[in-house]
């Protein structure tokens, strides 16, 4: 094991994978726009994607939700291209395309042959200043993303729970609203709440360029200053700033009940800085953290004390992704065993991280993870579209490219008294979100 | 997120991109497992896969479940090692196992470095040949899978699964989850566990499949020791199973704020005449997600679901026709009223000459794009073993796409796509929908 487990939302922060030195060239054109270039020979297929440093926690308070909604929009059609008609053209081409929206950025991205870049850089480039589209298109797109925010959300109770917890975690930063949007804002987001974000936002100054795959980098830049080179810059552009996190000095309880919910859990996080450029080693001793408290059922601390020497737990995890611009989150689960109560699970969870104070880091443990670090940089190779993805997000999290490469670097310089160190520091309930996923909140009382 | 999209443009003709550069060479061992290998040596690990034709579906009578348990038992222990010293030991070689099964198959996927290739070939040759079933981990995973099962049972999507497979198949293996019953699970012992693995886990169903920094030599000296000692053969393959579908509506009540539906009929066989057309066909009418006519009439005019798309799905021993979406509960009948629109207008018109073009120059141009990692790789090339295609499939598959006429069109749209067949299962609480009972 781990089977596929309980529908916990935990795919993609298990573990941030560090990078192998690849042959990565960059540059800026005069307009501000960055562009990275990652070659890779292996196969005649290049991946071209464009970052933009704007995500759902830079909405204006009120607008939950514009950042993904302008997402859909953007393939509505420009003063050149109909509606669609970018979608078309990759797909002619034997392209796939698509779009991701988080909280710190908005990117899209295209899958083709190498020789057809040129293409769809001037589709991507087309699109970043002159967007157009009728009021008809954003109000069915606008039923569209509320159909989302049920199949992702509504009609899954740990996506209502995970939603709720995250807004009590962050009391002030806007990480605590939802990336796809609170329903009753959503329902009022207008064409003109679109076109405001997007004329900020989209611009070459505020964009970053990844073309990954079988491509020469003096012709990237050449193409890159054909298409993206003319486009005007948007004036008035400042700092991401965010309303920041007040000392958080009270424990937070999430008590949620949901007839839907079978398996019931307790979560828990605790806010954590994330990566910082420049000094990225309490994230880096954060990620052995989470590897060496709950990464593997089997291996793992806290797998061992509570699914191993007692069978408190059927399934225990940690997580903790430090590429993100403001502070993160690092996070505990525990599915407990058939009779064992939230109650139980929670305090054997408590019990876990106080004898981890106690017992220290295993030698053998803490030199396997080290040894799976460096293994990963071989793997990491094997997927050019995940390395892409790791420059878009880091250079979108505050990051440098040097930071991204140093990364591997400063996981291998972690030690076991870093990993210590950090724990002692971060786990304070006061700055934690505790969380109890139930089917009926009477029935666990109780237990 | 994703977001997907219809699109009305004029065709334009495009050279094709370059064609897949894979190539793949046959190794038989001494022993005589056969597997097919790319060589590349540019980064030191090979990944490996290794498929078990007959999957959950071998379930002896009464045990359903047994398989699904022991598959997730492989990696919890074997030889001289318990779960935790073998998870230990796949650390420390940073050796990646999964293990997985499906209905039709068993799915095991290795990466190994190159620099430690032997023992972490030998740790999975230990998980495959003498994993230990220690009762202690039964009822690990056994509490596992109870759980799951407990959690699907309150899951639209899977209550909405199982509905419709069970309608489709009834007393076949299909018709149930290969997860088993909470009852099934719970009566499992060891000795059945150890009984699953025999039925299943044998050399005359084995597919393997390499693809990295590994030569044909040495490809061909480890296959003996890694599967050798499998038993020869292992049960019987189950009975082709009868597609027992009628046209309908099927609700399923259930307190959720938006309907998921699944559709669908009977479908093609994989290796029927029409096979390619059919694929074609789909592509138009649900498939390839961005400019289906699904896509286009449910999600993009009217703004219905968040996503929509239809499926053939040939299995080894019955073939289905199937859709999927989810509507708001008050949306829901509209969605299904659109759907039976399109499947009967496909089914008497057919496709245009400018859709049939731009399908073709979609699927002819995308499969070369998918050839490009040693893991995405090895898993294309065991599946086509699996599926029984040769190895000479990946040079001629875009001309069998090519080849796709309009009047082969007709005629599968004609044989294939029948609106009135349509079983619709809704699980939700749709509003102004009656289902028919069944």
């Amino acid at each position: 094991m781990p089977r596929r487990l309980i529908g916990l939302a935990l795919a993609g922060l298990a573990f941030a994978l560090p990078l192998q030195a690849q042959e990565v060239t960059t540059f800026t054109l005069d307009n501000g726009m960055e562009a990275v270039v990652i070659e890779n020979h292996r196969a005649p297929v290049a991946v071209h994607m464009v970052w933009y440093r704007v995500g759902a926690a830079d909405e204006p308070p009120g607008s939950s939700g514009i950042a993904h909604f302008l997402e859909h929009l953007m393939f509505k059609g420009t003063d050149d291209r109909a509606s669609g008609e970018l979608s078309g053209l990759v797909e002619l081409n034997g392209g796939s395309d698509n779009a991701f929206t988080s909280w710190d950025f908005t990117a899209y991205f295209q899958r083709v042959a190498a020789d057809r870049l040129d293409l769809m850089m001037e589709l991507e480039a087309d699109r970043m200043r002159d967007l157009q589209m009728t009021e008809q298109d954003v109000l069915t797109e606008r039923d569209v993303i509320l159909e989302e925010r049920s199949q992702r959300v509504d009609n899954d109770p740990g996506g209502l729970f995970s939603e709720q917890r995250r807004a009590a975690q962050y009391m002030n930063h806007p990480y605590g609203v939802p990336i796809i949007g609170w329903r009753h804002e959503m329902e009022e987001l207008s064409q003109d709440d679109a076109l405001d974000f997007y004329r900020r936002y989209y611009a070459p100054n505020n964009a970053i360029l990844i073309v990954a795959g079988d491509v020469d980098p003096d012709e990237v830049r050449a193409l890159a200053e054909q298409h993206y080179g003319p486009l005007e810059p948007s004036p008035g552009l400042v700092a991401r700033t965010r309303p920041a996190e007040p000392p958080q000095l009270a424990e937070r309880r999430v008590m949620f009940s949901d007839p839907r919910v079978s398996q019931p859990y307790v979560m828990r996080t605790y806010l954590t800085p994330e990566r910082d450029s420049g000094a990225q080693e309490t994230a880096a001793a954060l990620t052995y953290l989470a590897d060496i408290l709950g990464g593997s059922g089997a291996t793992s601390f806290m797998g061992r004390k509570l699914q191993f020497e007692t069978q408190t737990a059927i399934y225990t995890a940690a997580f903790y992704d430090g590429t993100s611009l403001d502070d993160t989150t690092f996070g505990l689960v525990v599915v407990p065993s058939e009779g064992v109560s939230l109650a139980d699970a929670e305090a054997a969870m408590d019990q876990v991280l106080e004898d981890f104070v106690t017992e220290g880091i295993d030698d053998a443990q803490f030199e396997r993870i080290k040894f799976q670090i460096r293994a990963q940089e071989i793997y990491a190779q094997d997927d050019i579209q995940g390395l892409a993805r790791r420059y878009g997000q880091g250079l979108t999290s505050g990051l440098t490219v040097a930071d991204i490469q140093a990364w591997p670097e400063v996981l291998d310089a972690v030690t076991k008294e870093d990993v210590m160190a950090v724990a002692a520091e971060i786990f304070d309930e006061r700055r934690a979100v505790t969380g109890w996923l139930m089917q009926d909140e009477a029935e666990e009382v109780m237990q | 997120m994703m977001r997907l999209i219809w699109v009305a443009v004029a065709a334009i003709t495009l050279a094709l991109p370059a064609r897949a550069a894979v190539d793949i060479k046959e190794v038989t061992s001494p022993g005589g497992i056969t597997a097919w290998l790319v060589e590349e040596h540019s980064i030191p690990f090979v990944a490996l896969e290794i498929r078990f034709k007959g999957g959950a579906s071998l379930d002896a009578p009464g045990k359903r479940g047994a398989i699904n348990l022991m598959t997730g038992l492989l990696e919890e222990g074997a030889g001289d090692l318990d779960a935790r010293q073998f998870a230990a030991r796949a650390e420390e070689l940073a050796a990646r196992f999964s293990f997985d099964v499906y209905d039709d198959t068993m799915m095991i996927s290795a990466s190994v470095l190159t620099e430690n290739r032997g023992e972490a070939l030998g740790l999975l040759r230990s998980a495959l040949i003498e994993p230990r079933f220690d009762e202690d981990a039964v009822e690990r995973v056994r509490a596992q899978v109870l759980s799951i099962i407990g959690s699907d049972a309150t899951d639209p999507n899977e209550i909405a699964d199982m509905t419709f497979n069970q309608i489709a198949f009834g007393d076949h293996p299909y018709g149930s989850s290969l997860n088993g019953t909470l009852e099934s699970v719970a009566a499992l012992t060891r000795d059945d566990v150890v009984a699953a693995k025999d039925r299943l886990m044998a050399r005359d169903r084995i597919y393997v499949a390499a693809v990295g920094d590994i030569t044909a030599d040495e490809l061909g000296a480890l296959l003996d020791d890694l599967l050798g000692a499998l038993p020869e053969t292992g049960a019987k393959l189950p009975d082709r199973a009868e597609v027992g579908l009628t046209g309908g509506v099927t609700v399923v009540p259930f307190d959720t704020p938006q309907s998921v539906v699944m559709f669908g009929h009977e479908g093609i066989e994989r290796f029927d005449d029409d096979f390619f057309p059919a694929f074609v066909l789909n592509q138009v009418l649900g498939g390839g997600g961005f400019s289906s006519r699904l896509m286009a009439e449910v999600r993009k005019a009217r703004g219905l679901t968040y996503g929509i798309g239809s499926y053939l799905v040939p299995m080894d021993h019955a073939e289905l026709y199937l859709g999927q979406f989810a509507s708001g509960n008050n949306r829901v009948s509209e969605a299904i009223d659109v759907v039976r629109a399109e499947w009967a207008k496909a089914a008497t018109e057919g496709l245009t000459e400018e859709e049939l073009e731009r399908a073709k120059t979609f699927l002819t141009g995308a499969y070369p794009l998918r050839f490009d990692g040693n893991a995405t790789i090895a898993g294309i090339l065991a599946g086509m073993q699996s599926e029984g295609l040769p190895i000479e499939y990946i040079e001629t598959r875009n001309q069998q796409i090519e080849a796709v006429t309009l009047e082969d069109i007709q005629r599968v749209a004609t044989r294939l796509l029948r609106p009135d067949d349509l079983r619709f299962v809704v699980v939700g609480q749709p509003e102004g929908l009656e289902g028919d009972g069944l």
